[in-house]
């Protein structure tokens, strides 16, 4: 079997058409299932009586290659993937006293921790602000895209025996991981908020662009999560690693010291971290530290937009193996 | 009409082996990718040992299967464990993915390999409803529509708004199988689950598979318990060893399923089977015998066992203790019959002997097994010892047998039972027995 064109999103695409036994062409072959619109063609063609319930065919065989996502299937599957967030909200929250505590303690804890540390013993710059309020302004976006990265790239693993048992759409799980993960960001926020009423800071127009910088970090961390989920799947190590990983990856943002700390030279490079955007996209919009840094922004989305897009297909193809290897 | 379901030469291995066995670290990966020149050069220089090698590394759960489902049937799948099963409902419920081959699927398929895939503790009953059900394929909408029924079907109404933490495992099964009962697909593949509660409950399950049935869907079913499918299946197909043996009519299938087991089953050669003790006597061949002497694998409540071993005595022996240990499944020894405790004493000679151990009325639940082990000792130590040799196996045989639930749950004997009213209390109502 032949390896698939470069794919696209959508779901009808060029291969090569086979009959089905009643002599209708249609354009099948390396797809999981055939659309309803394949189905809706051969209706126009087959004459069948006004109000027959057309029948749902699904073809299985063995698939290799790049897979397109299935849109319409995952439109189907929507209000699972509403259910599975809901469940992974309630249950972080549930399971802990502090749960709904959690989601603030530990950007405030490592405010606290930093602020000593570099702050008051490092003196390091903070571009004219408090560094508590410098530190937790870049806390909570980067504790919510530390945060979903791990529990993406933990998505599999933690649901493996439902792989093995039920059909779903397998992205439903990466997925709700990071759509879960918003509640605790919003409620970071509101705790940002009453941060800086303290400071008596007010935030700029800027506050505009933070949808913008959120869906950045969503499709960042969805990517990289879904990349590391279908390794952490097959190869036990993979979880140790992320743990490590995505704590070395701090220092490549900034968190801790601001972006003008980095050299002028290397800048572009750094920029080339979506987080860099988001993170100093947060304190300008907020704190007003520095004007919008519009290139990185934009860098950053450019980036996130490809490693989303790499992280789905080669999630997508990875996806025959999940419960035989689960 | 054509068929639902149309199963085309289906085949499905796995890799196996030590040498191609897929790294499971990244640091494995990282070797395996480094080494992998190296193999490749071993496998140019000895080609016809590596053909070989790579095909004993393949296991082949299925093999050319091929089958059709016509619209209304109810098809049973059986067959022993290890015969591809399991592999087969995986591929049917897209799972797992083909070998090579292809199922075409006309309708919708649910699949029900377990039952309250997806329950979490911390949710209360009526979100393991909303999150099993969408799980399982349906809508929302659908699942609002059909909530009532469910809550009623499942006898927990009152407790929907409690986390299912604080529920009773029965509580658990009841609800998880009120969401799949109201499934609505037009094919319905399941395993196992309906071995589950306690028999008024696996009653229930039944007659609801039974009228999905009659309302002209189509069901797969799949297991091991040989009444269920005679109860529940017109249709049969018998697996073994990953290759279609039979295909035809529930009856039929279930007779060549059981005659092919008799053939080869029942005699078991022991000589590599693991053991331990001192070895001066060793056990090499077990088989089961009904009363008359004949190998047989299914035997019936109230039914004589045969339990027939082989010795080879290779230092004399005098007073052994021989036991026969049956335990269930779940591993818990059940019955430890002493040659003693029957007052027969053996002198085993140097040579081969054969000794019987005999039960009379089997209280064996239909639908169960009782694993066999062997033990022989003299004088306090141990001569020789061999686990879970063999199996018996109960099934039902008539309508008294039937009625007793085959849930694995509910233990592995099934006494003598008679129920009533306790006549201390002379009332107007109705003294009602019921007997096995």
């Amino acid at each position: 079997m032949s390896r698939a064109p470069i794919p696209y999103v959508g779901h009808l695409q060029e291969r090569s058409p086979r009959t089905l036994e009643n002599g209708i062409p249609f354009a099948g072959g390396n797809l999981h299932s055939v659309s309803k619109m394949n189905a809706k063609i051969g209706m126009l063609i087959q004459k069948q009586e006004p109000g027959a319930k057309l029948p749902h065919e699904t073809l299985i065989r063995r698939t290799e290659g790049w897979q397109l996502i299935n849109l319409s299937e995952l439109y189907r599957y929507r209000d699972l993937l509403w259910f599975l967030t809901w469940k992974n909200v309630k249950v972080l929250y549930a399971q802990s006293v502090i749960g709904i505590g959690w989601a603030v303690l530990q950007p405030l804890l490592s405010m606290l921790v930093f602020t000593i540390v570099f702050g008051k013993f490092a003196k390091m710059e903070s571009d004219g602000v408090p560094y508590a309020l410098f530190s937790f302004c870049a806390l909570v976006p980067w504790a919510y895209f530390s945060n979903s990265l791990l529990e993406t790239g933990n998505s599999l693993v933690a649901q493996a025996d439902m792989l093995s048992k039920v059909y779903f759409p397998r992205l439903v799980l990466p997925l709700s991981a990071i759509l879960a993960k918003l509640v605790d960001l919003g409620i970071a926020l509101v705790v940002l908020a009453g941060m800086m009423l303290w400071y008596q800071r007010s935030p700029t127009l800027g506050i505009v662009v933070l949808p913008l910088l959120v869906v950045i970090m969503m499709m960042t961390a969805g990517g990289l999560g879904m990349i590391l989920t279908s390794l952490a799947i097959q190869y036990r190590d993979v979880k140790h690693a992320m743990n490590f990983l995505v704590q070395l990856l701090m220092y490549a943002a900034p968190v801790v010291y601001p972006a003008s700390f980095v050299p002028e030279w290397l800048q572009p490079y750094y920029a080339l971290n979506p987080m860099v955007g988001v993170i100093e996209g947060f304190r300008a919009a907020l704190l007003g530290t520095r004007p919008m840094p519009w290139d990185w922004i934009l860098t950053g989305l450019l980036i996130a937009i490809v490693v989303f897009l790499i992280g789905l297909l080669q999630f997508r193809s990875q996806e025959r193996i999940f419960a035989d290897v689960a | 009409m054509s068929p639902v379901i149309q199963v085309s030469n289906l085949s499905k291995a796995y890799r196996i082996g030590k040498k191609l066995e897929r790294a499971d670290s990244l640091v494995g990966l990282l070797r395996d990718t480094l080494t992998a020149p190296l193999r490749n050069f071993r496998m140019m220089r000895h080609p016809a040992s590596a053909e070989s090698e790579r095909d004993k590394e393949l296991h082949w759960a299925l093999r050319d299967v091929s089958f059709d489902l016509q619209q209304g049937e109810v098809l049973g799948v059986i067959g022993r464990n290890g015969a591809g099963k399991s592999t087969l409902l995986k591929i049917l419920s897209r799972i797992s993915e083909p070998t090579s081959g292809e199922v075409k699927i006309t309708g919708r398929v649910a699949s029900l390999l377990e039952v309250g895939t997806g329950f979490h503790p911390e949710l209360t009953g009526r979100e393991n409803v909303y999150l099993n059900g969408t799980i399982l394929g349906m809508r929302k909408k659908e699942i609002d529509r059909k909530f009532d029924e469910i809550a009623e079907f499942s006898g927990v109404e009152k407790f929907l708004d409690t986390a299912v933490k604080r529920y009773s495992s029965g509580m658990k099964v009841r609800l998880a199988f009120a969401v799949a009962a109201h499934l609505d697909p037009e094919i319905l593949i399941i395993d196992e689950v309906l071995a589950v509660g306690d028999a008024s409950f696996q009653k229930r399950c039944i007659e609801r598979m039974l009228e999905i049935s009659r309302e002209g869907r189509t069901i797969l079913f799949v297991s091991h318990n040989i009444d269920l499918v005679d109860r529940l299946c017109n249709r049969a197909i018998v697996l073994r060893g990953g290759g279609l043996e039979f295909k035809g009519n529930v009856h039929d299938a279930i007779a060549y399923y059981m005659a092919e087991d008799a053939q080869q089953g029942t005699v078991r050669d022991l000589t590599s089977h693991v053991r331990s003790g001192d070895g001066r006597a060793r056990f090499v061949q077990v088989e089961i015998q009904n009363a008359e002497g004949q190998p047989c694998d299914f035997f019936s409540i109230g039914e004589t066992v045969r339990v027939v071993m082989t010795l080879d005595v290779n230092f004399e022996l005098m007073d052994v203790g021989i036991a026969v240990i049956l335990s269930s499944a779940s591993g818990n020894r059940v019955v430890t019959s002493w040659n003693r405790e029957a007052d027969t004493s053996f002198h085993f000679d140097q040579g081969q002997h054969r000794i019987y151990c005999e039960f009379e009325d089997l209280k064996l639940r239909p639908g169960h097994e009782l694993w066999v082990s062997l033990w022989m000792e003299d004088t306090g130590s141990v001569v020789d010892h061999v686990e879970s040799v063999t199996e018996i196996r109960s099934r039902a045989h008539d309508e008294a047998s039937r009625k007793l639930s085959t849930d694995r749950a509910q233990g592995v004997i099934a006494l003598n039972q008679r129920w009533g009213l306790d006549r201390r209390n002379p009332s107007t109502t109705k003294n009602i027995g019921v007997s096995i």
